[in-house]
């Protein structure tokens, strides 16, 4: 009997601390999870998608991209103008203040523009920035961006990628310091940042009155990193967390079953791709310098299938090398492959690998597709083995010229115009694999003209060579799954940017 | 005792001491250390700036006393990855890897030992059965599915625990059982086998013929010298779970010095994994230390050899 009450009251006392379930509502506290941590919460610092998220809560740029319209909307600017073909004019907001309560001027927009710019900085993804040639101030709210030539997508990176510093703050803490303790104007403040653990954020109070992204509505956000897949949907069932997203496909239909819980599933712009290594001594990238190989190994892998059964919602086979709906990626002229093993078989023969060959395929996300390309693959006699790595890991081996096939994916910043991908892959940076000098060239070309017909010609015959010389093999849009609280208001968006300043509770 | 204490000692140092060679070197052999660090875009004239400011122009050997050096007194350097010194990263990880490994060890012992002299004394019972059964599982069972297997329980079915996270004395109770249920099996079987030498010998038989009480003869006179190979394989457990519960930290997002070993290694972070190696075997030669003197101080024969 003793025994018993001893036991009854042991459970009560773990009951009586344990948390209340989906108390974050009541807290005001939304806590999004990711898997993976930032190498820096710069956001120039880092080309994680968990850090494109928070650029955007806690910083804001010059302009914002009206996703209805496609319209740019004044953010810290009020007006702006184009004074000649690379000069861009801006007219300041007077009321903005940083979370630390300085002002924000001209000063703050010449010093992020030169900053980035600079050698020291290193800049992660250079294509964001590197079509400036600087910043110079005309007055105090007045300040003009220099192009170094023409660049027709110049307000879509200032709306998607290029957010401002403060000046008097980061000249002060240095990157270390502002890494630890992040300053901007954004519609959240960051109150932590913990190495491996996440950031901690409260809405900013002062936040600019008639601002598009409008006030956040939420009182506190924290970003947490749950490595583990399983462990995030557990927490998600117990109230532990708010909101995931990137649900594995078969998950997402399970949670659909859970009573507190709302699944959405929408394509994405990010796009999946196998790069193929042209121009490197290591031997298991030898075969690949063969135009016949790549072909062959874009007809033996069956996207069409690997869309309908693996990715599903929403996701479609790409062919072009960018976002299907990125203005300026050009479809028509492009070369499709088709599903044909027989034909891949031939191919391989032909090349001179009629039993095929033994290589190495590199990814780091989404290990079941990298699994369902190697049983394709094994079917026309290529035997690739798995190097399943982080990403920083896997692109520097890519870089070092040492893998052969490397499946990347890529959501182009967010940013709705091809050259967003193909500046990245085709234009001679370290990811450009192929370094072909037609292309390169021919990208240059598109990407310093303002005139429509002439940017279409030009990525029209890339777009073409990439696809005929099979440098990458573009496989499909990400279809993304996200879960999150049925006391959440939230809506996705194809940018893969959730927008939580807009979310609200029920 | 003395004399076998600083014997003991001695041989401690040298193991450290090779790890440490090992390690350095190892992690030198994987590369050029600059090119790495500069990162992919750099210029020729980049590297080799890097190169002499981080002194890897110097010779090998010059390399590894200067980072040894610095070692001994905890300066490993700065993270190629985290904006931190590595010994900051370290010492805020190691206190939730220590808590875990203790109290998994702790826990493992309390359910190991009594549950093996238990199968001792009722040797070939229906006790005995089940404590085998219970150790047969402990090992046969792969630890991440155990895991997930209590967070579906305990987590999400009954609401008891959080899930993931190290928060709160909650956090820890599943960890410490996923990861404590590992470690069991092997010292209940040991404690179980020691006790039935121990109680088939002769003194045992002569304390009984004393006429004294069974407890007496259990606890003061056999577990004494049955635990004493218990002592020696905790230690090893303990070792064994500072170092290797990176899977049991995954599942449950404790960031202790196992993720952060595991972060490291896939980021390819040098200074931290030579720091992490170099510090859990130093961990590890010390619990064995620990262990090899307090089974010398439990038996004064083992002083001798």
């Amino acid at each position: 009997m003793l025994k018993t009450s001893l036991l009854c009251s042991a459970i009560a006392a773990t009951l009586a601390f344990s948390p209340a379930a989906l108390a974050n509502k009541a807290n005001d506290t939304l806590i999004y999870a990711s898997d993976s941590d930032l190498e820096n919460i710069s956001p120039y610092h880092n080309n994680m998608r968990e850090g494109v998220i928070l650029s955007h809560h806690v910083w804001d740029g010059l302009v914002l991209r009206d996703l209805a319209t496609g319209k740019y909307q004044p953010l810290l600017a009020t007006a702006w103008k184009w004074v000649d073909p690379t000069t861009l004019e801006f007219a300041l907001r007077k009321d903005v203040k940083f979370h630390n309560g300085g002002a924000f001027t001209a000063d703050d927009v010449v010093f992020t523009v030169n900053y980035v710019l600079s050698a020291d900085a290193k800049v992660v993804t250079k294509q964001n920035v590197e079509w400036m040639a600087g910043a110079e101030k005309v007055d105090d709210f007045t300040v003009r961006i220099k192009l170094k030539e023409p660049f027709p997508a110049a307000m879509e990176y200032l709306a998607a990628a290029v957010p401002i510093y403060p000046k008097a703050y980061f000249e002060k803490v240095g990157l270390e310091g502002f890494a630890k303790a992040p300053v901007g104007t954004g519609p959240y403040k960051v109150v932590a940042a913990t190495s491996g653990q996440g950031v901690k954020m409260v809405k900013n109070p002062a936040y600019m009155k008639d601002s598009p992204k409008g006030q956040p509505k939420i009182g506190k956000l924290e970003f947490k990193v749950i490595p583990d897949g399983e462990s995030r949907v557990a927490e998600l069932m117990t109230g532990g967390i708010d909101w995931i997203w990137r649900v594995p496909s078969d998950q997402a239909d399970s949670l659909k079953a859970v009573p507190d819980v709302a699944v959405l599933s929408s394509e994405t712009m990010r796009v999946a791709f196998i790069i193929f290594e042209l121009h490197s001594d290591v031997p298991a990238t030898k075969p690949f310098q063969d135009e016949r190989v790549r072909k062959a190994v874009s007809m033996a892998i069956d996207r069409k299938a690997m869309v309908d059964n693996l990715v599903r919602g929403g996701s479609r086979v790409m062919d072009a090398a960018c976002f299907i709906d990125q203005t300026m990626c050009v479809q028509d002229t492009v070369a499709k492959y088709s599903y044909d093993p027989a034909k891949a078989k031939a191919l391989l023969k032909e090349a001179g690998y009629p039993n095929g060959f033994e290589t190495e395929i590199y990814a780091y996300r989404e290990r079941d597709y990298a699994e369902a390309m190697i049983g394709y693959l094994q079917a026309v006699g290529i035997k690739a083995k798995l190097n399943f790595l982080k990403y920083p890991a896997m692109r520097n081996e890519m870089y070092a010229g040492k893998s052969p096939m490397t499946m990347n994916t890529w959501g182009s910043y967010s940013v709705n115009d091809a050259s967003a991908f193909t500046g990245n892959y085709f234009k001679g940076s370290p990811d450009d694999r192929s370094k072909d000098p037609d292309v390169i060239a021919w990208l240059k070309e598109a990407d310093s003209t303002v005139d429509d017909a002439k940017r279409a010609e030009f990525y029209g015959k890339a777009l073409k060579r990439i696809s005929e010389k099979a440098y990458v093999l573009p496989l499909f849009s990400y279809s993304a799954n996200y879960a999150f609280t049925k006391d959440l208001n939230f809506t996705a968006q194809p940018d893969e940017l959730p927008r939580f300043y807009a979310a609200s509770w029920k | 005792m003395l004399n076998f204490a600083l014997r003991r000692v001695a041989v401690a140092f040298c193991v450290a001491f090779t790890v440490a060679v090992f390690s350095f070197f190892l992690l030198h052999l994987s590369g050029d250390l600059a090119t790495a660090i500069a990162g992919a875009e750099s210029s020729a004239a980049q590297i080799e700036q890097i190169r002499v400011q981080f002194g890897l122009d110097q010779p090998i050997a010059t390399q590894f006393v200067e980072w040894l050096w610095k070692a001994m007194y905890l300066d490993f350097g700065r993270s190629f990855y985290f904006q931190d010194q590595v010994t900051t990263l370290i010492a805020g990880r190691l206190g939730v890897t220590m808590t875990l490994g203790g109290l998994s060890l702790g826990f493992a012992l309390l359910i190991a030992i009594p549950l093996g002299v238990l199968a001792a004394i009722k040797r070939d019972t229906w006790v005995d059965r089940v404590a085998l059964t219970i150790s047969v599982f402990g090992q046969a069972m792969p630890s991440f599915w155990f895991a997930l297997t209590l967070i579906l329980i305990f987590a999400v079915n009954l609401r008891w625990l959080p899930v993931s996270g190290s928060g709160t004395w909650q956090h820890f109770v599943m960890p410490v059982i996923a990861l404590g249920t590992y470690a069991m099996p092997a010292i209940m079987r040991l404690t179980r086998n020691g006790m039935l030498d121990v109680l088939s010998s002769d003194y045992i038989r002569t304390a009984r013929a004393k006429g004294l009480r069974t407890g007496t003869v259990l606890f003061k006179h056999a577990l004494r010298n049955a635990v004493i190979p218990v002592v020696g394989l905790a230690a090893v457990q303990l070792g064994f779970m500072l170092g290797g519960s990176i899977v049991i930290e995954t599942i449950f997002s404790l960031h202790g010095l196992g993720h952060l070993a595991w972060e490291a290694i896939s980021r390819n972070d040098y200074p931290v994994v030579q720091a992490v190696v170099l510090l859990l075997s130093v961990v590890y030669i010390f619990v064995t230390l620990v262990a090899d003197l307090l089974n010398a101080a439990l038996d004064p024969r083992m002083r001798s050899n």
